[in-house]
Order: structure tokens, then C-alpha cells, then sequence
């Protein structure tokens, strides 16, 4: 029976080595915070007319840092615009200006899309729990071929008229509606 | 883990003197047939033989009774029932009132003479530390080994380890108690030993006991009766002064062990001469 | 000929089916039913020691040296792209997605199941679990159940111990040694790896060979031919083909979780 005890604590140690582990991996390796539980942050929407790649779990920033995530994607179907919810971590709670753009971006050339707030210049009035951010200052996904073909066509019709503004300028910059 | 009583009381009535019946039991084993049509009984509180030669599917019959193997026709039946038609708990539960003890003795290795007297009961029973300990020592004072109580299995010779699986098989009690060749392969003394210990056993605790061997000499000097199964018969049955006197020819070339008789010397083969001039096999 | 050939072909398609039937039912029959709690909880321990705790200096070991090799490996290819403090994202990545529980789950099989099967296998072959049966007492609940148990509980603890230690040395190496920073190798590590998605499925993973190997390994030594040279080839059998189905479960298992993306 004395063989038994050290039996048990091995497998003591076993255990908490594993349970250890798993803690580290958990913290240290996926870098798992639990401040983005969608029950957790309060949620705002955000309408787009194409949201390119955009996933639920994608990334949303404000100056490239992380303030919560992309919970849930679902289309208008009066509207045909794309509806995203997104959980702001509950610290930067109610104070986010009112008037804040959101904008789809890409990170680096072919990385995954993710959600950039831009806040606005409203002081005294802030994004609440279930507030929209309208389509009016929310800029769409840039699908690169709509790009392409875009600047191809503003090329071929562009030789002759170069002052249009529509096609010739800032295509990048201009979403398709 | 009593019998109900009753019901045994009923199916039993007929043969009330028998513990185990064999009938008509036909067994086949890829495409080999092992038995064909065999019917033995085994009386309560006697000790009953059953000899034959090496592959004559002597332990496959223990295999029956126990119901580690189920008949392909015919029944086994252990205390009123039949034993291939129970179910899985009820078998489990019927032979803990059976003893067996294996050719090796298959003692667990890994753990002390005394560990492996107390398994059966630490299993089957909540009994507190104190009287397992007391029974495990009266087990094995019974069998004379209770000096040996913490050597491990690997530690025993040959006939210690069949007297320690023997107080291992006693250790519930069982009603039945079933040896499978116990004399092979032992030196003369622990050979007496067995047999003595074999008949004051089954006298003293009232229990029955089927034997399965070929040593012929030790088996006759305990059994009150014998079968002689051969080719998946059984050739000859018999008290042992019986079967001494009687007995067909081929009865007593094996008991009287001589190398030509009905079985012959030769494997069956072609004639000699041809072998000889043929190069191949 | 032919039909010869399809004669064959159908005796091993029957022979495989009954090994399943057989493996199936020898589950069924360990673990459906009362669990004996009070008894088992010990024998689970024991198990837990032989199959777990024993098999982890092996693993402990072989972490060290395939995170310190991943980091090697990766560092050179990835510093002609000036992308080395990828370094953390691309060990991290493939430990916890693959190597972890795939190469955990082959040294356990090597290392707990082929012990398994020839610690049945010779219980087999010396009748105890025989007479284990004759006295009443079912082998497969009392020397199978726990073992299997063990098996699946020791799997998925085996390969994060596994993936921490490997993830370590990959440190050690790139960090220390080649001189990552440490704060691009921890953070990239950080925003490539998902909890849920990455750390979580590999854990399913190692449950799904755990129990794979487990129970191959308690079948085979069930099963074997009951000699020595029975024993041998089952041991054999049990490694060949616990390592093939986890080789095989792992292509579907990662079809199914990271396939999509």
C-alpha cells in the first residue's frame, strides 16, 4: 500500500502538469482573453453594402487595437445591405463618439478582412447597446477584381476625358455601391 | 448468491443426485469435431474423472461446464441450469459457485500469494480487512502454504503454485470444483500431495469435484467414477475397479498405457515402402 | 481465377468485419453497465500510472526536440522572407493543429498500447483471465474498462503537455538562440492561435486517438493467439494499425475542422 501512495501522487503531478498545459497554451500561446464573451461587451451594429470577406471572430480596431470582435453577419432582406453585429469589450463601454465611422479593411495585401472603427467628433453623445451605425459612414469591403476592372474601364474611357471624377480620380477610395 | 431454493427444488427433481449433466452434448471446433453426442453425470459430493488421451477436448468440457464455451447442440446443465442459456449476469454469478483450477494454476503475477488467495473475495464480497486476512490464512493453511503467504507467483514452484490457485478456487466456497490435468508435469511428492489434498478436500468441505486428466495411476487412486472420452466418444465409463476388471480393448490399452492396441503406434499414412521410394512429401 | 480472387477478397472483407463485431462487443461489454465506483476509481489511478505517468518522459523528451527542430527548420526558411518573427505563429500553429496530437498519439501507441496488448495478451496466454472468468469476476469489466479509460484520459493530457513542452523548446531555440524577439514571437503566436479553434480541436483530436488506440490496443491483446509468438504478433499489429488509423482519422478530422477556411 506504500507503493500506492507514490502511484497517486505521479499521477497527481501528471494531472496538474497536464492542467498546467493546457492553462499555458490557453494564455500564453492563443493569447485567450475573456473579455470578448458575446454575452460579455455590449454590441453595436454596423450596415455595409458588401463586406468582402469579413468573418464572425473577425477583428475590430480602433488605431489598429483590438477592441473587440465580429459576432454575428446576417443580411437585410428589405435592404439587401449586410448587417454585422460587433461586441465592443465592455472597458471601452459607451465611449465610442456617436458619429464613429466603420470600415472594412484588409490586413496587409491578401490577409484576412477586419472591422476599423474611426471615432467621430460628437462629444457628449455615444454609441449604446443595439445602436446602428448607418450605412452613410460606414465604408463597404474594396473587392480587388472590382478594383481592377474598375481602373480598366476608367482607363479605356479615361484616355479621352481625363477630368472625370467619377472613374478617373480616386476609384480606391470609392465604394461600390 | 443463494440458490432460490425452490426453483432449483423443481427442475432438479429427477436427478436430484446430480450436480452437472451432460447430454447429448455435440461440440465443433473449426470444422474439427471435438464431440459428438457425449452424456455425462456428475453425483454430488463424489469426485468424478474424466480421462482420455492429449487432444481429446478434456479441457474443452471444463470449458463447457464453466460456459466460457457454449455447445453447438445437446446442454449443459450446472445446479438445474442450463448453462449456455443464461444470461451473461446469471453466468457470472454461477460460477462464483465453481472452482477451477487451470493447468498453469494462472496465478496474477503481478501481485503476493496472499493477494491472490484474497482476490475472489475482495471482489465479490465487502468483508472487512480483518476476516479477509483470517480466511485467506485458513485457505491457506489448508492447502499448507501459509508460510509462503507473501511470496509473489514467480517465486513458487510448480506444485505451490497449483496448491495456491487450489486455496484461490476454494477462497468462495464453491459447490463445485473442477481440475484441469492437476497432476502434469509435477514431481513425485507434490504429485502425492495433490491427490491426497484433491480427495481430503472434497470430502471435508462437501463439494463435488471433477478431475480431467490422463495420469491414469492418481486419477483411479481418488475417483469414485470415471469416463473415458476418446475421438469425441466416450469409451468407457466406470468405478475404478470397474473399469480395472471390464472395459473394451481400447479401455485398456489406455489405461494400462500400452504403445499398440486399437490405437495405433502410427499416424496413418501411406505405405511405408512408397514413402521411401517418393521424394516428396 | 477470378473468382478465387473475389473469394479472397470477401474472406478478408468478412474477417475484418467480425474484428470490428468483435472489438465493438468487447467494448460494449467493459463499459455498459454499473460502474463499480468505489473499486474503480483505485484501479483507474494504477492505470492512469502505468499508461500516462510512464509514457511521459518519452513525450516530454520527443517535444522538446521536434519544437526545438520546428524552430530550426522554420527560422531558416522563414528568414529569406524577412518574416522570422513569424516564427511563433508558424510553431504554434503546426504543433497544436497537427504535430502535437499527432505525434503524441504515435508515441503513445508505441509506448502505452503495444504495452497493453502484451500485458493482456500474456494475462491471456497464462489463463488468468480464464480463471479470472471462472471466478466470476468479468475480465473486461475489471482488467479492460480501467485500462481503456486510462488510455482516453491520458491521451489528450499526454499531447498539451506535448504541445507546451514542444512550443518551450521552439522558444529556447528561436528566441534565445536565434534571436527572435521575444515580444514578435509571442505576439504573432498570440493572433494566429485561437483558443476554440485551434487549441480545443487538437484536444479533440487526442481524445478521438486516445480512444482509437486504446481500444485497438485492449482488443488486440483480447484477441491474440494465446503463445508467444501470438502475443508478438499482436503487439505488432496493435502499433501498425493504431498508427495508420490515427494518420488516416487525422486527414478526415482535419478535413472537418479546418477545411472550410
Amino acid at each position: 500500500m506504500m507503493k500506492m501512495k507514490t502511484v497517486e501522487i505521479t499521477v497527481g503531478i501528471f494531472m496538474v502538469a497536464a492542467i498546467l498545459s493546457l492553462l499555458m497554451l490557453a494564455l500564453q500561446v492563443s493569447g485567450l482573453s475573456f473579455f470578448f464573451k458575446e454575452d460579455g461587451g455590449y454590441k453595436i451594429k454596423a450596415e455595409f453594402s458588401n463586406i468582402g470577406s469579413l468573418k464572425i471572430k473577425g477583428k475590430v480596431t480602433v488605431a489598429g487595437v483590438v477592441i473587440g470582435r465580429v459576432v454575428n453577419i446576417k443580411l437585410d432582406p428589405d435592404t439587401f445591405n449586410a448587417t454585422v453585429w460587433l461586441a465592443i469589450d465592455p472597458i471601452h463601454a459607451k465611449k465610442l463618439p456617436y458619429d464613429s465611422r466603420a470600415s472594412i479593411l484588409t490586413a496587409g495585401l491578401l490577409g484576412d478582412n477586419y472591422i476599423s472603427l474611426t471615432p467621430g467628433f460628437e462629444e457628449n453623445k455615444f454609441l449604446q447597446e443595439g445602436d446602428i451605425i448607418p450605412m452613410g459612414s460606414t465604408d463597404s469591403a474594396v473587392v480587388l477584381e472590382q478594383l481592377i476592372s474598375k481602373f480598366l474601364a476608367g482607363q479605356a474611357s479615361g484616355g479621352s476625358k481625363k477630368s472625370d471624377p467619377k472613374t478617373g480620380v480616386e476609384p480606391v477610395s470609392v465604394p461600390v455601391p | 448468491m443463494h440458490f432460490k431454493q425452490t426453483a432449483t427444488h423443481k427442475v432438479m427433481k429427477p436427478n436430484l443426485d446430480n450436480l452437472v449433466e451432460i447430454r447429448q452434448l455435440h461440440f465443433m471446433r473449426n470444422s474439427r469435431v471435438i464431440f459428438e453426442g457425449i452424456n455425462i453425470n456428475v453425483t454430488r459430493g463424489k469426485v468424478t474423472a474424466v480421462m482420455g488421451p492429449s487432444g481429446s477436448g478434456k479441457t474443452t468440457l471444463l470449458r463447457l461446464i464453466g460456459g466460457q464455451l457454449n455447445p453447438d447442440s445437446g446442454k449443459v446443465v450446472v445446479e438445474g441450469e442450463n448453462i449456455a442459456k443464461l444470461s451473461r449476469q446469471k453466468l457470472y454469478e454461477s460460477r462464483q459457485r465453481m472452482g477451477m483450477l487451470f493447468q498453469s494454476g494462472a496465478l496474477f503475477t503481478d501481485i503476493s500469494v496472499f493477494e491472490n488467495v484474497a482476490f475472489p473475495l475482495r471482489e465479490h464480497t465487502d468483508l472487512p480487512e480483518s476476516m479477509i486476512r483470517d480466511l485467506v490464512l485458513m485457505k491457506l493453511q489448508a492447502v499448507g502454504l501459509r508460510g509462503a503467504c507473501q511470496l509473489m507467483p514467480g517465486e513458487l514452484s510448480g506444485g505451490m503454485a497449483r496448491r495456491v490457485a487450489l486455496a484461490r478456487a476454494l477462497a468462495m466456497d464453491p459447490s463445485l470444483i473442477m481440475f484441469d490435468e492437476p497432476f502434469a508435469g509435477q514431481d513425485p511428492i507434490s504429485m502425492g500431495v495433490l491427490v491426497q489434498l484433491i480427495r481430503l478436500l472434497n470430502d471435508a468441505l462437501k463439494m463435488t469435484t471433477i478431475i480431467v486428466s490422463h495420469d491414469v495411476k492418481e486419477t483411479m487412486s481418488i475417483a469414485d467414477y470415471i469416463y473415458i472420452i476418446a475421438d469425441g466418444r466416450i469409451m468407457g465409463e466406470g468405478k475404478p475397479e470397474d473399469l480395472l476388471q471390464s472395459g473394451t480393448p481400447w479401455v485398456q490399452q489406455f489405461i494400462q498405457g500400452l504403445p499398440d492396441g486399437p490405437v495405433p503406434f502410427h499416424y496413418p499414412a501411406r505405405g511405408f515402402a512408397n514413402d521411401l521410394w517418393n521424394e516428396t512429401v | 481465377m477470378l473468382i478465387k480472387r473475389i473469394q479472397l477478397l470477401g474472406r478478408i472483407g468478412l474477417a475484418f468485419l467480425g474484428d470490428i463485431g468483435r472489438a465493438t462487443l468487447i467494448l460494449y461489454h467493459a463499459l455498459v453497465g454499473k460502474p463499480d465506483w468505489v473499486h474503480g476509481f483505485g484501479r483507474l489511478i494504477q492505470q492512469l500510472y502505468s499508461v500516462g505517468v510512464l509514457s511521459l518522459v518519452i513525450i516530454i523528451l520527443s517535444g522538446l526536440f521536434i519544437g526545438m527542430v520546428l524552430a530550426l527548420q522554420g527560422y531558416t526558411i522563414l528568414v529569406k522572407f524577412g518574416a522570422e518573427h513569424a516564427l511563433g505563429q508558424l510553431i504554434s500553429l503546426s504543433l497544436v493543429r497537427e504535430l502535437g496530437p499527432v505525434v503524441s498519439a504515435l508515441l503513445f501507441a508505441g509506448r502505452a498500447g503495444s504495452a497493453l496488448t502484451a500485458e493482456i495478451g500474456l494475462m491471456k496466454t497464462t489463463e488468468q483471465l480464464s480463471s479470472m472468468e471462472m471466478m466470476g469476476i468479468d475480465p473486461l469489466r475489471r482488467i479492460i474498462a480501467p485500462r481503456f479509460w486510462a488510455g482516453q484520459i491520458s491521451m489528450p493530457l499526454l499531447a498539451l503537455i506535448f504541445n507546451c513542452v514542444a512550443i518551450l523548446g521552439g522558444y529556447t531555440v528561436g528566441v534565445e538562440w536565434l534571436g527572435v524577439d521575444t515580444g514578435a514571437f509571442w505576439a504573432n503566436m498570440q493572433s494566429a492561435v485561437d483558443f476554440y479553434a485551434d487549441v480545443m480541436n487538437g484536444v479533440i483530436k487526442s481524445v478521438v486517438f486516445g480512444t482509437v488506440i486504446t481500444w485497438i490496443a485492449v482488443y488486440q491483446g483480447n484477441d491474440c493467439t494465446p503463445t508467444s509468438e501470438g502475443i508478438g504478433r499482436a503487439t505488432t499489429r496493435t502499433v501498425v494499425y493504431s498508427s495508420l488509423a490515427i494518420l488516416g482519422l487525422d486527414f478526415f478530422l482535419t478535413a472537418v475542422m479546418f477545411g472550410e477556411t
